[in-house]
């Protein structure tokens, strides 16, 4: 069992971060790798990528956003409840080295995960510009720690209602057009939005890594139901992932292959507010 | 010669189903005992110098003595001698296979039929001597016990057990079949050389819970064996019974004990020996891992099994389904090694949270690495990545480790389909068939590329699966899926195969035939065609030699690998195979990190 040690409500949003004692992975996790949870003996296991993670007092946070069954679940507990299973950490680690100007673009809930992912950046030494966007203000995380992070940050938000009116692919435009130099983009966030940032940085020529969040069961390399089609080959997002070189990415199949269970989980959500 | 006491005995022709007659004479040898009021089989019997006779029964599972005092308990007859025409019965060169005693011969009708036969004359045999081939020929002639099952037609809409097993009454009789042979065959082709004469006869004798430990000595998951082993293949091909009739029940009695054992809280596990204080690291627990846990637990060894999921039992648990094994006997088992003080760290990914070297640096003496072969084997066709197609390996998990089968009271949903083609012919393939029929499908259908004689499945769930209306397309192969625009699998393009001359592997390859082309209507594709090593491990492990097909390399029988005192076995090394050879494997390392441990050897390969 694994105790929650925090429990914060990021926005208005049901945009929740939850810090869980987990000493072991803890001090073995990097930024990249996610864990797998499961909460009591009739859930789910829900992939989650890690947000930060303290070796210190042996605590890893995850910030998700309540967009089902599993994920209201989760956010359903607090401070000294415990998690069943929590397996980890799981993908292959991220590798950062010095190439000059990162780029992370980020959106809803996998800002979170960008933010981990650039403070693996900033320590291999790279200048780090930070995009993230969401729908609307109350659907932004982690802005304050982003600025922290970043050397310069775009918040963009689709009606307005926080930082610039548009799209994070336009606010990617406007970097480019004045022509700031890049080394490298990465981008974290819906497939959508992944594919939209790939269209863009193709054509522009920028070296573009993506974070994949494909359906998961173990997570060990086990199931196969990550697989997706990476550079015309068939690749397992758990164990070779999840970062891939976005230009090789077959995003329309992924974003289908996600659709799969979307029936099984308004089932699995309905019946559970029945219960109640 | 003496006369059997006449007195009380008359002569019959044909009574009851069996008659018997002098090999010499032809004199029938039936007779009417008015005093018992049963038909006797009489014969006139020497022993030590004086004259008795024998009353046999005729179905030969009985005697009855009728003498003067000279006969006492097992002593042998001299001679055996038809009361008619007074030659001497014995056979020159007959020995009874059990007790060693002369043996004679009697024609003997078994309806119509004739029937040579052979008797010992000694008393307290069970079989009273009949030589090995005639006993053989009568025991094969006698029908194999059915285990009682759940009707095809109701099973195939829930998730119980198929087969109840045998009980006590069915279990006896069948233990009974056994020929008890010196030289048991059945022993050789067991891969951890259960004592299966010695179990059976105390099943036969009644003394089930005594049966259970006398398999516990070599087989430390007995009732999970009984239900998964491969028998077919292994102690029942040899079964001497099964070269005239049907082979002895081995797997089907191998289970009662265990289940009686466990039902009746009778479970008494080895004692365990005094602590040796060496530590041992076991990096999964399938089969293979429970095994040697068990062994080296008992020898007083503190072990760890560490587990990558949430569950112990590996391939038990997410792969064999509830209907064949069920999760509550897996359970079972992994509750008796934690009697054994096994400790179980689930969870844990070794690769991932520890590296192998780790473990030493964690103080453990020794590491056996059997994580199996748990990488879902695709084949590479066109449209194998649309929804609803999916490896055996997910189908399998999320319906067993998932509890897919109670959603939505279990959260984890698993595809459905009303149409469904399992590419493959193993046993998986079976599982997935099957279980998929039990998740609603109209119909479920396997492709497999040669024919059933080949299949690898096990015979009984093929017929199985038969009973439960598994369609079968044998000698076809998919070459790839249609879907629709929504990129859901809609039809599997099929071509048809003939046989070929046989490959490396020795069975036939099958061959495409051109212009054979075909399509099959289907809205779920479960593919089902063998697994790979999961390369996890190898994260952190530096040093650990692998063969060509990423299985590990292996230097001894015993499983030891190019790192010191990290040994391995199971699928890990050999590719997959069956729950019983990962339990060989790992008896065998288990033996040999015993010897290395305890005798402190520092000589590796």
């Amino acid at each position: 069992m694994y105790s929650i040690a925090d429990r914060q409500e990021l926005t208005k949003r049901d945009m929740i971060s939850l810090t869980i004692e987990a000493p072991l992975i803890a001090r073995k996790i990097v930024p990249g790798q996610f864990v797998v949870v499961r909460v009591n003996e009739t859930g789910e296991r829900v992939p989650l990528t890690v947000a930060y993670r303290d070796a210190a007092t042996g605590t890893i946070t995850i910030i998700f956003q309540v967009v089902g069954k599993s994920t209201a679940l989760l956010a359903s507990l607090g401070v000294g409840d415990a998690i069943k299973d929590l397996c980890g950490p799981l993908g292959a680690p991220g590798h950062f080295e010095k190439v000059g100007t990162v780029v992370g673009i980020g959106g809803g809930s996998g800002i979170a995960v960008l933010h981990h992912l650039l403070s693996g950046h900033k320590e291999a030494g790279n200048r780090l510009i930070g995009i993230i966007g969401a729908r609307e203000k109350d659907l932004l995380i982690l802005e304050d720690e982003m600025r922290a992070l970043c050397d310069e940050l775009v918040v963009t938000t689709d009606d307005g209602s926080s930082g610039e009116h548009g799209l994070v692919t336009d606010a990617l435009k406007a970097l480019v057009e004045r022509q700031e130099r890049i080394d490298q983009v990465l981008a974290v966030g819906p497939l959508v939005m992944m594919r939209a940032v790939t269209e863009m940085t193709r054509i522009y020529g920028l070296p573009t890594e993506v974070s994949l969040n494909p359906i998961m069961v173990d997570g060990t390399g086990m199931c196969g139901g990550c697989r997706c089609t990476v550079g015309g080959e068939t690749r397992f997002a758990c164990v070779d992932g999840p970062h891939f070189d976005a230009f090789k990415v077959d995003f329309d199949e992924l974003i289908q292959r996600n659709q799969m269970y979307g029936r099984d989980e308004r089932i699995s959500l309905l019946t559970s507010i029945k219960v109640r | 010669m003496a006369e059997p006491d006449n007195a009380e005995l008359l002569a019959l022709e044909h009574e009851g189903d069996l008659a018997s007659f002098c090999p010499h004479c032809h004199a029938p040898l039936n007779m009417y005992d008015a005093g018992t009021r049963r038909v006797w089989v009489g014969l006139a019997v020497r022993v030590n110098g004086a004259a008795c006779g024998l009353l046999l029964d005729p179905r030969l599972d009985a005697s009855e003595r009728r003498c003067s005092d000279g006969w006492n308990d097992g002593d042998l007859a001299e001679d055996v001698i038809c009361p008619h025409c007074e030659a001497s019965l014995l056979e020159a060169d007959g020995r009874c296979e059990r007790c060693e005693a002369p043996v004679f011969g009697l024609e003997v009708s078994v309806h119509t039929r004739v029937v040579p036969l052979a008797l010992c004359t000694r008393a307290g045999c069970p079989w009273h001597g009949i030589s090995t081939r005639t006993r053989a020929k009568i025991l094969a002639e006698s029908p194999r016990q059915k285990k009682p099952e759940q009707d095809a037609m109701l099973r195939v809409r829930n998730f119980s057990e198929v087969s109840y097993g045998y009980d006590g009454e069915q279990a006896v009789a069948e233990a009974g079949r056994c020929l008890q042979c010196k030289k048991p065959t059945c022993v050789d082709g067991c891969p951890v050389g259960v004592d299966i004469p010695g179990f059976v006869s105390l099943i036969a004798g009644s003394e089930f819970a005594a049966a259970a430990q006398r398999i516990r000595l070599r087989n430390a998951l007995p009732a999970i064996c009984g239900r998964v082993c491969p028998q077919d293949q292994q102690c029942e091909k040899l079964c001497l019974l099964g070269k005239k009739g049907e082979p002895l029940a081995v797997g089907a009695l191998e289970r009662f004990a265990a289940d009686f054992e466990r039902e009746t809280d009778q479970v008494r596990l080895p004692r365990r020996a005094t602590k040796t204080g060496l530590r041992v690291a076991v990096v999964g627990s399938g089969p293979a891992g429970l095994t040697l846990a068990a062994d080296l637990g008992v020898q007083g060894h503190s072990v760890t099994i560490f587990e990558a999921l949430h569950k112990a039992g590996g391939v038990l648990v997410y792969g064999i389904p509830e209907f064949r094994l069920p999760k509550s006997i897996v359970e079972a088992e992994t509750g008796n090694l934690r009697r054994l003080g096994v400790k179980f760290e689930l969870n844990s990914i070794v690769g991932k949270l520890y590296g192998l070297q780790e473990l030493f640096d964690l103080g453990f003496d020794a590491v056996y690495i059997a994580t199996g072969a748990g990488l879902p084997g695709f084949m590479g066709l066109p449209g194998e990545n649309l929804c609803n197609v999916v490896s055996a390996n997910e189908y399998l998990t999320r319906v067993n480790l998932m509890k897919a089968y109670l959603f939505p009271e279990y959260d984890t949903p698993a595809p459905k389909g009303r149409r469904v083609a399992v590419v493959g012919g193993g046993n998986v393939a079976m599982d997935c068939a099957r279980t998929a029929l039990r998740m609603g499908a109209r119909e479920a259908t396997i492709v497999y590329r040669r024919t059933r004689d080949e299949m690898p499945a096990r015979d009984e769930e093929i017929q199985h699966a038969e009973q439960e209306g598994v369609r079968f397309h044998y000698l076809t192969g998919p070459v790839g899926y249609v879907g629709d625009e929504q990129h859901w699998v809609r039809q599997l393009q099929g071509v048809r195969m003939k046989m070929g001359e046989p490959d490396e592997s020795g069975r036939r390859r099958p061959i495409p035939i051109v212009g054979s082309n075909f399509l099959l209507d289907v809205d779920l594709v479960i593919v089902a065609v063998g697994a790979g090593p999961n390369k996890v491990l190898f994260e952190g492990a530096e040093g650990l030699e692998r063969n060509a097909r990423g299985y590990i390399r292996t230097f001894t029988e015993s499983g030891r690998t190019s790192v010191p005192k990290v040994w391995a076995g199971g699928d890990i090394v050999t590719g997959a195979a069956t729950v019983i050879l990962a339990m060989g494997a790992a008896r065998q390392a288990a033996d040999d990190m015993h010897a290395y441990l305890s005798d402190g050897q520092t000589a590796w390969l």
